[in-house]
């Protein structure tokens, strides 16, 4: 570790707060209708659908016209996936996308997963990527910033029967938000060097005489919403460690910003919607705490470099340097790791699985905390108010009284809600992880041998239960029963976690809000920051900690040994 | 639900023709307007022939040349269906090894690569996230010097000139790490004389 790799960190999460301040002003204007410079625009979708823009409905309405969308994305998607042979903007001359295949990244990109088991300048045409994947990329953030303003709404005020209209929300978050920072973000990444073209890709005549592919495409703005989103789905294979989608550290720089902005924005617009903003800052607190532990584990572990190189002859000033490349340097590879799982980005611009054990398991848990820390647009948030219900709860079972956040009453009916929603990670992940490192069709797909077989699998399905999308990339993941569980554990993870969270967004919003007395607990001190940091951090730890000792952990200490597989 | 499946339709498919198509269209006209040269992916001509993009490494072997790090990218093998054999530096199929810290594949490649040497900067000894990395360290450069100038018959200051002219510092002054970029520099060594 450096005083500079230091210095980079600081600055570029530094440069994530100071952004994140008034953009959320900006974005609570957004969920409040008050933003129309793209009026006409919008009157012209509504009356496409035949919406009603002003009419608000229950949490019920809510979640069945969000479910209605993404299941029109799901097969709009599907279909461009299979047919993409036949259809325009398919300069390489691919083939319709495999079924399972097509299921798995469908499924992938409407969940705001995007899990690829797929290599993008090998398989897909650009109309797929740009109308299609990209597409999902801006319709699956825009969902789960529109059910994270629908959960804030329900503490706002007392007796409220309607949480919002979905489509209004959905279409005002895509015009107003995330279109708007996709041009200028994008228009940057192509003056820092990636590609945005439509022409076919070029043979080069190498230097020696040989010959050289140079893939292009549209990829500078798919990149820039795909931070933007905390999607995380590369326009190339290799995702943001290709020369063409991570050009510069700076590049990467800025992809570290773009997929923490909006998350780190959203903890305090819900402070601006409960009109408290210092409620909005104690999540972000939370959230910034963990990023920053996260980062310097990363940092030490992979600064420490390989023992077993080391031993070799391996010099080790550089760490370890298998998978990552030399333009962005360890210092940006650790806070780029950290980001991209506490964020539910799934981005990477290094390659995790070659990461030390440590050093790859601290992304792994960061995952296993319930990707809330931030978390990704809307789904960290609404994730994160969960988390707040459980340690509001347990603060109440200490003291003995009912409790209550921001004037609501917590009762049996969220907490019940709040364990089912918490409930799904661990056992989808756990599950499936279980099935699949024992039956052979399935444990065949694992690459390495001993305990970092284990951690191959275990990423897996942590990473697609938890939407995240990245991988240790070892895993062979294009097979049938991978495509298919996988893309379920995605399905589980987003939407069976968001019904009980959106049926407790409508229990709390009928409740009356009551004034604070002398006996609330104050839910914006250090006192509740600590609380609920330790709640996530013991939620997690109790349901994922035997499953990380036989992987990671186990790996660690035989490295330490001197052991290899 | 049967309520919400026009608005569904509606909605979805605007904003696909908005944002996946008319607005992604735009911006790459803007994109050849304003950035012509990174737009189309930073090609690099030499007398007429593109030998290049100045982002993505290629392969060298010849000791005339500077080589890059190791590279993991593998191309279909024409012989076998399905199976694949190593291609450095493959521009179509970008990939790392993935292989995992403990891994004797892994151990065996560092130490065959070592060949012996100790003290050998990381970056030239391991392969990249992308298989496609345009650097070397400048550690990695020096220990290079002595057989480039060797092998083009040239006084070892003279070949140190052309890396240190093509070492670049951190970007801004801080980000990342000083690195060199192997396409320039070999670039640059041929055009002496």
């Amino acid at each position: 570790m450096t005083l500079i790799g230091w210095a980079q960190i600081a600055l570029v999460l530094a440069a994530i707060v100071a952004a994140a301040v008034p953009l959320a002003r900006y974005i609570a204007a957004v969920a409040a209708g008050r933003v129309t410079f793209l009026a006409p625009l919008e009157r012209a979708i509504y009356a496409a659908g035949g919406i009603d823009a002003a009419k608000g409905v229950g949490w019920k309405g809510y979640t069945l016209a969000m479910l209605a969308a993404n299941l029109a994305g799901f097969l709009l998607l599907y279909a461009l996936l299979r047919l993409q042979g036949m259809l325009p903007f398919n300069p390489q001359g691919f083939d319709g996308v495999p079924a399972w295949l097509a299921f798995n990244t469908a499924v992938s990109f409407i969940t705001n997963t995007n899990w690829q088991a797929y290599s993008g300048e090998a398989a897909m045409s650009y109309l797929s990527q740009m109308a299609g994947l990209a597409v999902q990329n801006f319709l699956s953030a825009a969902t789960g910033i529109a059910l994270a303003f629908a959960v804030c709404r329900a503490f706002a005020a007392g007796n409220l029967k309607e949480l919002g209209n979905f489509w209004a929300d959905f279409v005002r978050i895509n015009l107003y938000v995330l279109l708007p920072l996709a041009l200028v973000v994008g228009l940057a990444f192509v003056a820092m060097g990636m590609p945005q073209t439509l022409s076919a890709y070029v043979e080069a005549t190498t230097l020696e005489g040989g010959a050289q592919t140079i893939p292009l495409g549209p990829a500078a703005f798919q990149i820039a919403i795909k931070h933007l989103g905390t999607n995380g789905g590369g326009f190339f294979g290799v995702n943001a460690a290709h020369p063409f989608e991570g050009p510069s550290a700076l590049a990467t720089s800025v992809q570290i910003w773009a997929h923490q902005v909006i998350p780190f924005a959203l903890a305090l617009v819900f402070g601006r919607i409960v009109g408290d903003a210092r409620q909005g800052w104690a999540l972000l607190a939370v959230m910034l705490g963990f990023v920053v532990a996260a980062t310097a584990a990363i940092y030490a572990a992979e600064a420490a470099g390989n023992p077993l190189h080391l031993a070799a002859g391996v010099a080790p000033g550089l760490g370890n340097m298998e998978g990552k490349e030399v333009r962005f340097g360890l210092a940006l590879a650790a806070l780029f790791a950290a980001t991209t799982t506490g964020a539910s980005c799934g981005a990477v611009n290094a390659m995790l699985d070659s990461f030390t054990p440590l050093g790859g398991m601290v992304p792994l848990f960061l995952m296993q905390l319930g990707e809330v820390l931030p978390g990704g647009v809307g789904s960290g948030l609404y994730g994160m108010l969960v988390f707040v219900l459980l340690a509001v709860f347990v603060a109440g079972l200490m003291v003995g009284r009912t409790p209550e956040y921001l004037g609501k009453k917590v009762q049996a009916r969220e907490i019940k809600l709040a364990m089912l929603a918490v409930l799904v990670l661990p056992a989808t992940v756990l599950g499936f992880t279980s099935v699949s490192v024992v039956a052979p069709f399935a444990a065949s797909s694992i690459q390495d041998s001993g305990p970092h077989g284990l951690s191959e699998m275990l990423y897996a399905y942590t990473s697609a239960a938890g939407n995240n999308g990245s991988a240790f990339g070892g895993l062979t993941a294009d097979t049938p029963w991978l495509n298919a569980t996988l893309g379920l554990a995605m399905l589980l993870g987003r939407f069976a976690f968001v019904v009980p969270v959106m049926a407790i967004a409508g229990s709390i919003a009928a409740k009356p809000k009551l004034a604070a007395s002398a006996g609330t607990f104050p839910t914006h001190g250090p006192l509740f920051v600590g609380l609920l940091a330790g709640v996530i951090l013991v939620l997690g730890g109790l349901q994922f900690l035997p499953a990380l000792a036989l992987g990671p952990v186990a790996e660690h200490f035989a490295l330490a040994a001197g052991k290899t597989f | 639900m049967l309520a919400s499946i026009r608005p569904a339709l509606a909605v979805v498919l605007s904003l696909t023709l908005l944002l996946g198509l008319a607005v992604p269209l735009a911006f790459t006209g803007l994109a050849a307007a304003v950035f012509p040269t990174q737009a189309g992916g930073s090609l690099i001509e030499r007398d007429g022939r593109i030998v290049g993009s100045a982002l993505l490494g290629q392969n060298f072997s010849s000791p005339r040349y500077f080589h890059p790090r190791p590279s993991a990218t593998t191309e279909p093998d024409s012989g076998k269906p399905g199976a694949t054999r190593a291609a450095p530096y493959n521009g179509a199929a970008s990939a790392a090894s993935q292989l995992a810290p403990t891994s004797a594949a892994l151990l065996e490649a560092v130490t065959e690569r070592l060949a012996g040497r100790r003290g050998v900067p990381a970056d030239a000894v391991t392969a990249s996230g992308s298989g496609l990395d345009p650097h070397i360290s400048p550690d990695n450069a020096r220990e290079q010097l002595a057989r480039v100038a060797r092998a083009r018959n040239l006084p070892e200051q003279r070949v140190r000139a052309v890396v240190e002219q093509n070492t670049q510092g951190r970007e801004l002054g801080f980000l990342g790490e000083p690195r060199v970029n192997v396409l320039r520099l070999n670039l640059a060594l041929d055009a002496l004389r």
